[in-house]
């Protein structure tokens, strides 16, 4: 029993840790995720019990303060914050996490010399600094993406001459800076200089990036928050960090490969490409017609279809038209038409956003189906209706070589009887590209707010019933 | 004292490689539909450096500073608004998730 006692901790880390596993391995049906999520709940209260429990924890009162505080900023954030506004959370808790990260490592390298000193080994060192240099630029990178995708910030690219060199010649010097602290760990002025250059180059290594590369960068940096406590358990002694951290960075690197495969980029393509900034020459203004409908006309289209495939995009969150969504999905499946929702990876600002969305409003999840196995499908369609999606339907992609999106994977929506394209303005999307397909002959434009648009072919429906 | 003594940092790497494995391989089977969640629920599991900072927060008075003290109170406030928000909109997002016919049968069960 004593031996129970005096192990508490390391077995509820254990227990934490085979949790988490779990946790993850039952996220991958939607019929058991959500028991996965009660895992990793059981498994986090239980190392925290285990280390308040454990004996290095002697003073309780700021724990209490810290807890609270996180606890008032995290709930509320939590149960009001609306499901279009999902990315922004998401960045702010990458933020946080590595915030936690840098104050931690900071506190122990303080730690080694006030108030009794002991000198940390050269490999603790290597660890706390990539700790601390990793939570730093994940911390600034992060706030900087809430930043813009909050609007606080332009979205478009924000570029200059010799910005790479720059960016790259700040890493490397805190890196250099990093290095000097590791040989000599009692130069401890050089340490807040260290954090400063790698929150600077989080900054720096952000302002380049355009909303429509927000998913792939948000999983970066989902990655490197998840790297940064896997290396705070390499300076503790602490396997449950390393494990926890390692499964967060793992994810983190898968997102944002699917990411980048599915716009056909790199790595190095997404961070340093400055992907999206206007062009001011690209085909000045060549006259084309263009169809432009009306909403009774495309709900008596739909009306006579039997087959719908909506294709949904950031245009569709802007507006918050989900839940017109719906209402259009409920007509149309009253009559009998197979509506069905394709889903292209990076649709929206971040991985999975628009079926988060569309589960908000209801609609099945068997309904929304993934790029891959609904391509096949459009041929067959009656109308493909494009909800504020724009580079992921250009067929462009496919054949015109000199397209900045060509060998994109796109959702064959031109291959649809029908295409309706719910749009403001003529204006080019994110990438400054124009879409050819708007100017196909089988394209039907249905300008003016998604939201207003959708309710109104809606409302055409109904009405005609 | 909290931090690693003995440098055992082989074992380290091999229980990060293992779990890195183990993670690219559960992961790679989470359907795209959940991204969203799963991006929401590993940063939850990832504030467990809460466990770190709740160390630092509580240490004895003679062996901590002011500095690491104001620390570790921050990042505990951090890690824990990360691990009450995650879970908690994580579970929002998931129960959205409804297969075809699933409404109509709750609704049923509600009458």
């Amino acid at each position: 029993m004593s031996l129970f006692i005096e192990n508490f901790s390391t077995i509820t880390y254990l227990l934490a840790a085979a949790l988490f596993i779990l946790a993850l391995k039952w996220l991958s049906n939607p019929a058991t995720a959500r028991r996965g999520n009660l895992a990793g709940e059981i498994g986090m209260l239980a190392a925290i019990v285990g280390t308040l429990i454990g004996h290095h924890v002697i003073r309780y009162e700021w724990i209490l303060v810290g807890l609270v505080l996180g606890s008032l900023i995290g709930a509320p954030m939590a149960i009001w914050m609306p499901m279009t506004a999902v990315p922004q959370r998401t960045a702010l808790s990458h933020a946080c996490g590595a915030l936690a990260a840098a104050l931690v490592g900071t506190a122990h390298y303080y730690l080694f010399f006030k108030p009794i000193p002991h000198p940390p080994t050269t490999v603790t060192m290597i660890f706390l600094c990539l700790e601390i240099l990793l939570g730093s630029l994940t911390f600034t990178g992060s706030l900087m993406a809430f930043g813009k995708l909050q609007d606080l910030l332009p979205t478009r690219p924000m570029v200059y001459r010799g910005q790479n060199i720059l960016n790259f010649a700040i890493l490397t010097l805190a890196v250099l800076c990093a290095a000097a602290v590791v040989i000599q760990p009692a130069w401890t002025w050089l340490f807040p200089l260290i954090l400063l250059l790698a929150a600077t180059f989080g900054v720096l290594l952000i302002l380049p990036i355009g909303g429509a590369d927000m998913p792939t960068v948000i999983a970066l940096l989902n990655s490197y928050a998840g790297l940064s406590a896997s290396m705070m358990g390499f300076v503790l002694d602490n396997r449950l960090l390393i494990i926890a951290g390692a499964l967060d960075g793992a994810s983190g690197l898968i997102l944002s490969i699917v990411m980048c495969k599915a716009m056909n980029r790199s790595f190095t393509n997404v961070l340093f490409g400055a992907f999206g900034q206007v062009r001011a020459s690209a085909g000045a203004a060549e006259k084309k017609n263009v169809r432009s409908g009306s909403p009774e006309e495309a709900a008596q289209i739909m009306e006579a279809a039997q087959s719908v495939i909506v294709i949904p995009g950031y245009g569709m969150a802007v507006a918050q038209a989900q839940h017109k969504v719906r209402e259009l999905y409920d007509q149309l499946s009253k009559r009998g038409v197979d509506v069905k929702f394709a889903i292209h990876p990076v649709a929206g600002r971040m991985p999975g956003h628009m079926n988060v969305l569309l589960a908000e409003a209801e609609i099945p999840y068997d309904r929304l189906i993934e790029m891959d196995e609904i391509n096949g499908d459009f041929p067959q369609c009656d109308v493909a209706l494009v909800v504020g999606a724009n580079d992921v339907v250009n067929p462009a992609a496919r054949h015109d070589q000199s397209s900045p999106i060509f060998g994109m994977p796109i959702l064959d929506a031109d291959k649809a009887r029908t295409v309706m394209a719910i749009k403001r303005t003529m204006n080019p999307g994110f990438a400054g590209i124009e879409n050819e397909l708007y100017f196909a002959e089988n394209c039907m434009m249905l300008f003016g707010d998604a939201k207003a648009v959708i309710a109104s072919v809606a409302r055409e429906l109904t009405e005609s019933n | 004292m909290i931090l690693a003594e003995t440098s055992d940092f082989s074992s380290y790497f091999f229980v990060f490689l293992l779990a890195a494995f183990l993670g690219l391989e559960v992961i790679k089977r989470v359907s795209p539909l959940l991204h969203t969640p799963l991006m929401s629920l590993t940063n939850a599991i990832s504030a467990i450096s809460v466990v770190a900072a709740i160390e630092i927060c509580g240490l004895e008075k003679g062996q901590t500073s002011v500095l690491a003290t104001v620390l570790g109170t921050i990042a505990v406030a951090a890690a824990f608004a990360n691990i009450v928000g995650g879970f908690m909109i994580t579970d929002r997002m998931l129960r959205m998730f409804k297969p075809r016919g699933a409404d109509k049968a709750s609704a049923k069960v509600q009458k």
